[in-house]
C-alpha cells in the first residue's frame, strides 16, 4: 500500500471539525450579538432600577 | 483509536458534517423557518431584527433536533422503507446513540436560548412541541392509530404559534388560524405521499390509513380533509390575518386543490397505476406550494400592514 499525505476520511474529518469550528464561531457571535441589543435597547433596565432601590434601603440602615 | 485499525468499510461510512446535518432534517426545518417567521412577523409588535433572527433559528434547531430524535427512535422502520433506507442511521453513516446525544442536547440548547433572548412562554411552547413530536407522535402515536398523521400534524403546526409568542410574549387566537391552516393541510399532504409511496408503510407495519382502512377509503379521506382545509383557509381570509391578497391566493390555491383531492377521489387503483401515480404526486407537489402560497399571503398583509395598507381596515 502506497503511503498517501491525505485520505477521503482526513477530508471528511477536516470539513466535521470546521464544521464544528464554524457553528461554535458563530454561537459565540449570536451571543454577543443578543448580548449587546439587549443592554442597548433597555432589556435590563427594569432590573437595575429595582436593584438600586434596595442597594440604598441596606446603605440607610 | 490510530487511522491504522479503521477497516476499509469503517472508512466509507464515517460520516461528513453533511450527515450529522442532514440528522436534522433540513427540508421539513425550511417549513418549521417559514411559518415561524410569518407568524413572528405578523405578530402586532415590533421585534428587534437580530433578536427575530436569532428566534426563528433557535425555532428552527429546535425542529432539526425533534428531526434527529425521531431518527433515533425510528432507526428500524426507517431501514425498511425505500423512502427513509439513505438516511444518516439506516445508511450506517451515523450511529443511533450519536443522533440520541445530537438531538437531546440541541433540544436543550434550542429551547433554553430561545426562553434567554426572546422569553420564557416561548421557550416553553418549542421544549412542548419537541415533545409532542419525539413522544407523542413518533413513539406513541405513529406506530399504534391510522389517525397518527392527523394528531401528529400539530406538531408542525406549532411554530407559527411559537414565532407569534417570541414577538408578543403572550397567547392570542391568531397564530391559533395560523396552527389550524397547517394541522388541517397535514392528512392530505401525507395520505397523497402514502398513495404513491405504496408498499412502504405496509413493509414497516406503520398503521397509515392507506394499510388499516384501505387505499379507496384514503382517497375519500383526502377529498373530505381537503373540504374542510378549504372552508378553513377560505374563512380565516376575513380575520384579521387575511385581507385581499390573502383572499385571492386562498380562492386560486383552495379551488386549486380541491380538484387534485377530486381527481384522487374519483380514480381507483388500476387508473393510478397506469400513469405511475401522477395524479397524487402532483397533489402532493402542490400541498407545498398550497401552503408556501397562504404564509407568503399572510406575511405580505402583516408586512402591507405596517404601512397603513393590507388587511380589510
Amino acid at each position: 500500500m502506497s503511503l498517501r499525505v491525505t485520505h477521503d476520511l482526513h477530508d471528511r474529518r477536516k470539513g466535521r471539525n470546521v464544521g464544528v469550528a464554524l457553528v461554535l464561531a458563530g454561537f459565540i457571535v449570536i451571543v454577543f450579538g443578543l448580548t449587546v441589543v439587549k443592554v442597548t435597547s433597555g432589556d435590563f433596565d427594569a432590573a437595575i432600577q429595582s436593584a438600586q432601590p434596595g442597594q440604598q434601603n441596606g446603605g440607610d440602615q | 483509536m490510530s487511522d491504522i485499525s479503521y477497516s476499509d468499510a469503517a472508512r466509507e461510512n464515517e460520516a461528513s458534517f453533511g450527515d450529522f446535518f442532514a440528522l436534522l432534517k433540513p427540508r421539513v426545518m425550511s417549513l418549521v423557518v417559514f411559518t415561524a417567521m410569518v407568524g413572528l412577523l405578523a405578530a402586532p409588535v415590533a421585534v428587534n431584527p437580530f433578536i427575530g433572527f436569532c428566534a426563528i433559528l433557535f425555532i428552527a434547531v429546535g425542529g432539526g433536533a425533534s428531526g434527529a430524535l425521531n431518527m433515533w427512535w425510528d432507526s428500524d422502520i426507517d431501514r425498511i422503507m425505500k423512502r427513509t433506507k439513505g438516511r444518516p442511521i439506516p445508511s450506517g453513516k451515523v450511529d443511533r446513540e450519536d443522533a440520541l446525544a445530537i438531538g437531546l442536547a440541541l433540544s436543550g440548547f434550542a429551547v433554553v436560548m430561545l426562553a434567554l433572548a426572546t422569553n420564557i412562554l416561548a421557550g416553553a411552547w418549542l421544549a412542548f412541541t419537541i415533545f409532542f413530536y419525539v413522544v407523542i407522535y413518533s413513539m406513541w402515536l405513529k406506530r399504534s392509530t391510522p389517525q397518527n398523521i392527523v394528531i401528529g400534524g400539530a406538531a408542525g403546526a406549532f411554530p407559527p404559534v411559537i414565532g407569534w409568542v417570541a414577538a408578543t410574549g403572550s397567547m392570542a387566537w391568531e397564530p391559533w388560524l395560523m396552527f389550524a391552516l397547517v394541522f388541517m393541510w397535514t392528512p392530505p399532504h401525507f395520505w397523497a405521499l402514502a398513495l404513491f409511496m405504496r408498499s412502504d408503510y405496509d413493509d414497516a407495519g406503520v398503521p397509515m390509513l392507506t394499510v388499516t382502512h384501505g387505499r379507496r377509503a384514503t382517497r375519500r379521506h383526502i377529498l373530505a380533509y381537503t373540504a374542510l382545509l378549504a372552508v378553513l383557509a377560505i374563512g380565516a381570509g376575513f380575520t384579521s390575518i387575511g385581507g385581499p391578497i390573502y383572499m385571492a391566493v386562498a380562492v386560486v390555491m383552495n379551488a386549486l386543490f380541491l380538484l387534485g383531492a377530486i381527481r384522487i377521489a374519483r380514480r381507483d387503483e388500476d387508473m393510478a397505476e397506469a400513469d405511475n401515480f401522477a395524479v397524487e404526486r402532483r397533489f402532493f407537489r402542490l400541498s407545498l406550494l398550497y401552503l408556501f402560497a397562504h404564509f407568503g399571503a399572510i406575511l405580505i398583509e402583516a408586512l402591507l400592514s405596517r404601512y397603513g395598507l393590507g388587511g380589510w381596515a
